[in-house]
């Protein structure tokens, strides 16, 4: 059987991917999609977990990440929507009014 | 044996490569297409770890409703092409650097300690049973459960008033 720490190295490996994401990526969708990318690397963990000390626990934790990642993709994505409106653009360097 | 390694070892493959797929490519609609590939070969690692639960709840909620959201929004913008100016070019490397000692980091933690060598066994049979998830949820967990409801009622309530505020702006 697959050790637990070659979840956790797959898990590290994808976020990291999702932390280069937002950092190097200047379009706001494309570093909302890294976000949840990291959401889902820490959920791959928490459920590798649980089967190793064969706890629900971590289970139950995975699905209120869901919830609570499906509530913040709503509000985020209306928010990106209202910024395009106003500014005509997505690209974080172009959102910069509340530079001194 | 080596047949859970030959599966894990490709499935990893395979996620890996679409998240870096997802960061290269340059059109919006293609980077969220690959991350819904790597959703789906994570649901496919959570039914390798006895969690059919969880796998079908990616399924559905994740590559289902969330992506779906996400090209919805990428086609209602016409944001699919980037037009990513290389102002701050000097954060690039810096970026990627930060990044390989993250994960150099991590790797030490994890393969340098020799603590985390336990084996996943297979589980019994009942183990993680949509109704052994159930019982827990509503038993142990039952506040925040709860709780979650609430939170998606704000997160409801909150994408309709940004809109419509958008929307009075406009007329």
């Amino acid at each position: 059987m697959v050790p637990v720490s070659y979840y956790f190295a797959l898990s590290a490996i994808l976020f990291t991917l999702g932390a280069l994401g937002v950092l190097i990526r200047r379009n706001a969708i494309i570093i909302f999609m890294s976000v949840e990318l990291m959401l889902n690397a820490a959920n791959l963990l928490f459920v590798a977990f649980a089967r190793s000390y064969e706890a629900l626990n971590g289970q139950i934790y995975v699905f209120f990440v869901i919830a609570v990642a499906a509530a913040e993709v709503a509000v985020g994505l209306a928010l990106i929507v209202a910024i395009f409106r106003s500014k005509q653009s997505i690209d974080i360097d172009e959102i910069s009014s509340l530079k001194g | 044996m080596t047949v859970d390694l030959i599966l894990f070892f490709g499935l990893a493959a395979v996620a890996v490569s679409a998240a870096i797929a997802m960061l290269l490519s340059r059109n919006a609609v293609y980077s969220a297409l690959f991350l819904i590939l790597n959703f789906a070969t994570v649901a496919v690692f959570f039914l390798l770890l006895g969690a059919p639960f969880i796998a079908m709840a990616q399924v559905t909620v994740y590559a289902g409703a969330i992506m779906v959201l996400f090209l919805f929004v990428i086609m209602l913008l016409g944001a699919e092409q980037v037009q990513e100016r290389q102002k701050g070019g000097w954060q690039r490397p810096i970026a990627i650097l930060l990044a390989l000692v993250l994960i150099i980091e991590t790797g030490y933690l994890i393969f340098g300690r020799g603590a985390l060598s336990a084996v996943i066994e297979p589980a019994a049979s009942n183990y993680a049973s949509p109704q052994a998830i159930g019982e827990t949820l509503f038993t142990d967990f039952l506040l925040p459960f709860e709780v979650t409801s609430v939170l998606l009622l704000v997160a409801m309530v909150g994408v309709i008033v940004l809109t419509k505020e958008e929307r009075k702006k406009a007329d």
